[in-house]
C-alpha cells in the first residue's frame, strides 16, 4: 500500500479542513433494487467485529506478545538508617525504604504517634481522638463519619458507624482501622519507639468479631489500661486526663453538668 | 519504553518455536472464550529480578505442615529477617496451584495472612501482599475468592503513599474483579470507584498502569453498563483518564494502553457518551491519533497497535453520537490531518496486524459517511488509489473499502469525476470475478452510483466486458435484481 509522499507532510502540517466539493445527489441513487445509504455505524461491546482486537488485548494481558524487557536491577546502596528519630531500621535498597517510610512514618498522628495507612484515616483519628470540640459537638449532632472514601454519611456513635460499615459497605466486623479507643486502642500501628511484643501483635491479629463490638460502648466502666497503652500516653499526657472516646470519667461529669443546665 | 516487570514463569529452555506454538494455543483459547462471552485475563506481576536472585524458577509444592510452620514463623518469629524469609518461602510455594489449594483449606491461613498484611512491619506487609497476589491470579475460583476478606484493606491502602505496595494491591484487585460478579458485588459497596478516583491522582506511572488495568477489568464486567459505568461516569475518573491520554512528552505507552481500553469499554456500552464529548474526549482522542500516526513512522516493534486499536474504536463510536455534531465535538474532528493519520495507520496495520484493518476502515467509514469535507480530503490527498490497494486483503476488508468508496461516490458528480476515469473501473471488474456475495453486492452499489453520475463509465464498462462479468451473478438471489438493473442501465442508459 503505497502512500503519497505528501501525506506525511500533511500530517505534520497545520490543522484544517478541506473545502468540500459541491454535493449534488440524484434521487435515483440508492433506489430499489439498490440500497446503499451512507451511514455511520456503531458497534456494541460484545459484537463479533471486535473479536480480533479483543484477543490481541488479552494476549497482551497474558504477556505473550510483548518482549519481556530485562528488569532493571534494583539499585543496591550501602546500608543506611531511617532518618526518623527513634527508628533504627537500616536498608540497602531505596524501594524498601520508601515502603517502610510510608507505612510507619507517613500519616503519623503527632499526638499519639500512631501511623495510619492513609491521610483520610489519620484525619478521622485526630478528629475523634484528639479534638476536644469533637466530643462536645458529638452530643448534639452526627459526627462520626463513614471511613469509606467517597461516602458522606455521618453517625451518632462509633457503633452506629461500624454497623453502617458492615451492613452498607460490606466491611468485616473486625476491620482493623475501626477499633474503638476504649478497647485495644485504635489502629494497630503503635509507634516503633515502643517495644511491641509479638504476643501483643498476635492478639491484634486475631480479635474475635464479638468483643470489639462489646467494648465499643462509650459508657463502659473504666478498666486498667494494658501496660502498652500507658506507655504510649505516659510521658505526654497524664493518665488522669483523657480526651475523646473512652474517657469515661471526664465525660460523665461533663454530661451531668449539661443535663442540669 | 514501556515494559517493566511482567511475568510468566518462563520455563527454562523454551525455544522460539515452542513459544509460537503456545501463543497459537492461547489465541485459540481466547477466541473460544470470547465467543462464549467469557473473555477474562488476569495479570501476574512477578518481580523477575527477585526471582533470579532466588535461584531460578523451580516451584516447590508445600504441604500443610510446612505452610503452618512458615505462617507461624512469619507471625511470631523473633528476628525480622527470619519472619520475612518465612513469608518469602510461602510466597514461592504459592506459585504452585497445589500449594494454593492446600493453603486455602487450612484453617486460619487467610486470617493470618490478612493480619500480616495489616501489620506494622513494612516488608512483611509487602510479602503478605505478594502472597495474596499469587492467590488472586489463580484460575480456580475457590482460590481467588479466598482473598475476599482482604479487599477492604486493599482498598484502604490505595489511599496510601507507598507506590510498590499500591501497585501490588491494584493488580490483586484487578485479578479479583474479573473473578465473578459476586466479588464485584462486594467491591462496589466497599467503595472501589471512589478509591480508584482518589488513587488516579498518583504521579507514579507504575501505579497508574496498575490502576488502568484494574479499572479496565471492572469496566469489562457484564453488568458494567448498568451497575458500574454510571458511577464511574459520575466520578472524576473520566477527566483524569482523558488527561492521561493527552499526547505529548508525558504520555506513557503502558499507562495509555490501559486507559484507552477503559475508555473503549465505557464508550461502547453507550451509557452517557455525550458527557465524555463535553469533557473533550473527541479532541483528545483525535490529537492522540495524530500523535500515534507520527509515532508508528518513527518506532518499530513498539506494540503501538495495542494503543491504536482502542483509540480507533473510541473515536469511531463517539462519532456516531448526536452530540458529536455540535460545535464542541465536530470542530476538531473536521481536521483533515485525521484522515492522513488514519491512512498512515492503515498502512501500519497492513504491515503489522492485518486483522485490525477492518477497525481502521470502520473509522474511515464513520468519518466519511456524512462528511463532504472528508470525502473531498480523500480525493485531494490522493488516497483513492491506496484505498484500492487494500481490496485484495480479505472479503471483510473489501466490503469496507467499497463502502467508503460508495460514501464518496454518493455525494454526486463532482466527486465521481475523480473516480472515473481511473483505476476504479478495472478494479470493480476484478471484484465481479469473485464469488463473495457481500463483496459483489457492494461493488454493484458502487457501479450504480458511478453510472448515474458518470454516464461515460457505463460505456467503458460495456467495452471492458462488463456484461459478461455481471452474468456470473444473474442467478444469485441477493444479487439478481441489482444485476439486471445494471445490465439495463449499461445497455440503454
Amino acid at each position: 500500500m503505497q502512500l503519497p509522499p505528501a501525506l506525511h507532510a500533511r500530517l505534520a502540517g497545520a490543522p484544517g479542513e478541506a473545502a468540500p466539493l459541491p454535493v449534488q445527489r440524484d434521487p435515483l441513487a440508492g433506489n430499489a433494487p439498490f440500497r446503499f445509504a451512507a451511514r455511520q455505524v456503531r458497534f456494541p461491546r460484545e459484537h463479533e467485529f471486535f473479536e480480533d482486537g479483543d484477543v490481541q488485548r488479552h494476549l497482551y494481558l497474558q504477556d505473550v506478545i510483548t518482549q519481556v524487557a530485562a528488569e532493571p536491577e534494583r539499585p543496591r546502596v550501602p546500608e543506611f538508617p531511617c532518618q526518623v528519630a527513634g527508628c533504627g531500621q537500616v536498608f540497602d535498597a531505596l524501594q524498601d525504604y520508601e515502603h517502610h517510610y510510608h507505612t510507619l512514618h507517613g500519616n503519623v498522628c503527632s499526638y499519639c504517634k500512631r501511623a495510619f495507612p492513609s491521610g483520610h484515616l489519620l484525619d478521622t483519628h485526630i478528629l475523634e481522638w484528639h479534638d476536644s470540640l469533637f466530643q462536645i459537638l458529638a452530643e448534639r449532632q452526627d459526627m462520626y463519619q463513614c471511613l469509606v472514601e467517597g461516602c458522606t454519611e455521618k453517625f451518632r456513635s462509633s457503633r452506629d458507624r461500624k454497623e453502617h460499615l458492615v451492613v452498607h459497605h460490606l466491611y468485616p466486623a473486625d476491620f482493623r482501622f475501626d477499633k474503638p479507643r476504649k478497647g485495644r486502642g485504635y489502629p494497630v500501628f503503635p509507634s516503633p519507639a515502643s517495644q511491641v511484643s509479638t504476643e501483643a501483635m498476635g492478639e491484634d491479629q486475631a480479635p474475635s468479631g464479638g468483643d470489639t463490638m462489646e467494648v465499643c460502648s462509650e459508657h463502659a466502666e473504666a478498666h486498667p489500661e494494658p501496660p502498652r497503652e500507658r506507655r504510649v500516653y505516659g510521658p505526654r499526657i497524664p493518665s488522669t486526663i483523657c480526651f475523646g472516646q473512652g474517657a469515661s470519667r471526664g465525660f460523665k461529669s461533663t454530661k451531668k453538668k449539661s443535663k442540669r443546665l | 519504553m514501556w515494559s517493566r516487570r511482567r511475568g510468566l514463569l518462563r520455563p527454562l529452555g523454551c525455544g522460539v518455536e515452542e513459544l509460537r506454538c503456545r501463543r497459537r494455543e492461547r489465541e485459540a483459547a481466547l477466541r473460544k472464550a470470547r465467543r462464549e462471552q467469557q473473555l477474562v485475563s488476569k495479570r501476574l506481576l512477578r518481580d523477575e529480578a527477585t526471582e533470579e536472585a532466588e535461584g531460578g524458577c523451580v516451584v516447590v509444592i508445600l504441604g500443610e505442615a510446612e505452610i503452618q510452620e512458615f505462617l507461624r514463623l512469619a507471625q511470631r518469629g523473633i528476628e525480622e529477617k527470619e519472619r520475612e524469609r518465612a513469608l518469602v518461602s510461602l510466597r514461592r510455594g504459592l506459585q504452585h496451584p497445589e500449594t494454593q489449594q492446600i493453603f486455602i483449606r487450612l484453617e486460619g491461613s487467610i486470617r493470618t495472612l490478612v493480619g500480616l498484611l495489616t501489620s506494622n512491619q513494612a516488608l512483611l506487609q509487602l510479602e503478605a501482599a505478594r502472597c495474596l497476589h499469587e492467590l488472586s491470579h489463580s484460575e480456580q475460583s475457590a482460590v481467588a475468592e479466598a482473598c475476599l476478606p482482604a479487599t477492604s484493606y486493599l482498598l484502604t491502602y490505595l489511599s496510601g503513599h507507598s507506590s510498590d505496595f499500591i501497585e501490588l494491591c491494584l493488580y490483586t484487585l484487578g485479578n479479583l474483579i474479573v473473578e465473578s460478579e459476586a466479588v464485584r458485588r462486594q467491591l462496589l459497596p466497599q467503595g472501589i470507584v471512589p478509591a480508584l478516583a482518589a488513587c488516579i491522582q498518583s504521579p507514579r506511572l507504575t501505579v497508574l498502569e496498575a490502576l488502568g488495568y484494574a479499572l479496565s477489568q471492572l469496566l469489562q464486567a457484564k453488568e458494567a453498563p448498568e451497575k458500574i459505568i454510571p458511577s464511574v461516569l459520575g466520578s472524576t475518573l473520566p477527566q483524569h483518564i482523558l488527561q492521561l491520554l493527552q499526547p505529548g512528552p508525558k504520555l506513557n505507552l503502558g499507562v495509555a494502553v490501559e486507559f484507552a481500553w477503559c475508555l473503549h469499554y465505557i464508550i461502547c456500552s453507550q451509557v452517557n457518551n455525550a458527557l465524555l464529548i463535553t469533557q473533550g474526549a473527541l479532541t483528545t482522542l483525535g490529537l492522540l491519533l495524530l500523535d500515534l500516526a507520527a509515532a508508528v513512522q518513527r518506532t518499530k516493534n513498539a506494540g503501538l497497535e495495542l494503543l491504536v486499536c482502542p483509540v480507533v474504536r473510541c473515536l469511531s463510536n463517539l462519532l456516531t453520537e448526536a452530540a458529536a455534531e455540535t460545535v464542541g465535538g465536530a470542530v476538531h474532528l473536521r481536521d483533515e490531518r485525521v484522515v492522513a493519520a488514519l491512512f498512515i495507520l492503515l498502512q501500519f496495520f497492513l504491515q503489522e496486524q492485518p486483522s485490525l484493518l477492518p477497525e481502521g476502515l470502520w473509522l474511515l467509514n464513520n468519518l466519511t459517511a456524512n462528511s463532504p469535507s472528508f470525502c473531498t480530503s480523500l480525493i485531494s490527498l490522493d488516497l483513492i488509489e491506496p484505498l484500492l490497494h487494500l481490496l485484495s486483503v480479505s472479503n471483510v476488508v473489501s466490503v469496507l473499502v467499497l463502502t467508503v468508496l460508495c460514501n464518496v461516490a454518493e455525494k454526486g458528480p463532482a466527486y465521481c469525476q475523480h473516480l472515473w476515469p481511473g483505476l476504479l473501473l478495472p478494479t470493480l471488474l476484478d471484484m465481479l470475478a469473485l464469488s463473495d456475495t457481500e463483496v459483489v453486492g457492494q461493488s454493484l452499489e458502487l457501479l450504480q452510483l458511478l453510472f448515474l453520475y458518470r454516464p461515460g463509465a457505463a460505456q467503458a464498462f460495456l467495452q471492458q466486458s462488463g456484461l459478461q462479468a455481471l452474468q456470473r451473478h444473474e442467478e444469485v438471489a441477493q444479487l439478481q435484481d441489482r444485476v439486471h438493473a445494471l445490465q439495463q442501465t449499461a445497455l440503454y442508459g
